[in-house]
């Protein structure tokens, strides 16, 4: 774990990717605001459907390749469409250290 | 993609309720080994006879919940002075909360670590005065704190509990800031907080001491704005700013009332740590009234909530739901009126006296600390 989290370089989200939430991320659903949120250290987040449904699929055992293949499927939309947008969202929660790829 | 917006407030403008807390500030305790001459505590500590009993923090905490709070922050003083710390974590985990401990870090041993582990502890935030020893056992005036610091921080890495640095930035430290960001990354801690030295209470009386140059704030900016970039995705760097150099104020809390509640010791409910400055509000307690009723209903609260109470300039101001007015404790502090325009805001009619003087105080050689202690102010 220390020497992944201390790695030297950025990490970087693939369809390769394994992302799952790290240990100071939790994501659950809040009875008192009838919504999903994210919760890390000193910040509160409200991820929109779209990032809660990616969010959902993040379980640390799924490829980002599986992951975009069943949101396509499930939503019915361009499989290509669905990878860019996916990678874009997770890599920027990356950088923000709420997903590990 | 606007996936995450940073705030889930929905509340509508002039509506009688106010949307629910997000977090939740527990002073347990005012007791604290440190004396930091910036310790945001009142002047006026409450001593430990006036705290509140495990069974009290046990049910406000099941309030809070109630209300919507999502994250508990344990805090003080040192909250590790505390010797129901372990249950009252245990108990806000149990409810759902994202537990967060606050702390000097120089009280913990491994074996209290594990066990606040095993309860649920989410994250682990422990302050450095400094990366220069010396300075910093000056700063905390506690001889021998950086070795127990150093020795926590390595044993929170090695439960694989998330750690923050909080670095306290003043004109004492601030040249070392880089050490300080190189600090981090060896401790493997996932976030830094660079948070200047903000001026009430105990700061306010040491601002001549503490207060960086101009020069020193823009380098220590350039500092965390290249490595901010440089470390994406490795240390999350939060920077705050010292409002006393900025054209318009920060937003206090997020807004007065609106996101946030402290719980003093002795059980005063607060919008802000730093509340109690203002002499002239009166505070609700937990054994008093529901906190629900306190967050909805208090004269304290719905005091500066929302926007009607500004000032013309600032109900005029088209950032009003901005900086939300900017903070009432320096307002109250530097003005005498928690009414006024926040003098950190160059629309204060204050703002070039206070902080022309300030910054004069910044230039010259710093005066020795007057040391937070209990009847010390």
């Amino acid at each position: 774990m220390m020497s992944e989290d201390s790695g030297s370089v950025r990490p970087t989200v693939t369809e390769e990717s394994v992302p799952r939430l790290p240990r100071h991320v939790k994501f659950r659903f809040d009875q008192a605001r009838d919504a999903w949120v994210v919760l890390a250290p000193e910040k509160v987040f409200m991820p929109d459907e779209i990032a809660v449904e990616i969010l959902k699929r993040c379980n640390g055992s799924t490829t980002l390749r599986d992951i975009i293949d069943d949101l396509a499927k499930t939503f019915e939309a361009d499989r290509d469409t669905v990878a860019s947008d996916v990678v874009v969202l997770l890599q920027d929660l990356a950088d923000k250290g709420i997903i590990t790829p | 993609m606007n996936a995450l917006s940073p705030s889930p407030t929905k509340e509508k403008a002039g509506s009688a309720a106010p949307a629910p807390p997000l977090a939740l500030l527990a002073e347990l305790t005012h007791r604290c080994p440190l004396q930091c001459p910036y310790c945001s505590n009142p002047v006026e500590l409450e001593r430990s006879g006036a705290e509140l009993d495990t069974a009290t923090w046990k049910r406000v905490l099941e309030e809070a919940v109630g209300l919507g709070v999502l994250q508990v922050h344990f805090s003080g003083g040192e909250p590790t002075v505390r010797k129901d710390l372990v249950d009252l974590v245990r108990h806000a985990a149990s409810l759902g909360c994202y537990t967060n401990l606050i702390t000097s870090g120089v009280l913990l041993d491994g074996a209290r670590l594990q066990d606040l582990y095993d309860a649920g502890l989410d994250h682990v935030q422990l302050s450095f005065q400094d990366t220069d020893i010396e300075s910093a056992e000056r700063i905390g005036n506690f001889k021998g704190a950086q070795a127990r610091k150093l020795d926590l921080a390595r044993q929170v890495r090695e439960l694989g509990l998330p750690l923050t640095v909080n670095a306290v930035v003043n004109r004492h430290n601030l040249g070392r800031l880089e050490e300080m960001i190189e600090l981090a990354l060896k401790l493997g801690a996932e976030r830094l907080e660079v948070a200047h030295v903000q001026y009430y209470g105990w700061a306010l009386k040491n601002r001549a001491s503490l207060l960086p140059t101009r020069e020193q704030l823009d380098n220590a900016t350039a500092i965390v704005t290249e490595a901010r970039e440089r470390l994406k995705g490795r240390l999350m760097i939060d920077y705050v700013i010292p409002d006393y150099y900025a054209k318009r104020p920060k937003s206090c809390m997020g807004g007065w009332g609106r996101q946030f509640l402290n719980i003093s010791p002795a059980g005063k409910v607060l919008p802000c740590h730093a509340a109690e400055s203002i002499t002239g509000l009166e505070f609700d307690r937990v054994q008093d009234r529901s906190l629900a009723d306190i967050w909805r209903n208090s004269p304290a609260f719905q005091a500066y909530r929302g926007t009607d109470w500004m000032p013309e300039t600032c109900r005029t101001c088209d950032r009003r739901e901005i900086d939300w007015g900017g903070c009432r404790c320096q307002a109250f502090a530097l003005t005498g009126s928690a009414d006024a325009v926040d003098p950190a805001c160059g629309l204060s009619p204050h703002h070039a006296e206070i902080f022309e003087l300030a910054e004069r105080e910044a230039g010259a050689p710093p005066p020795p600390f007057v040391y937070r202690r209990i009847g010390g102010g």
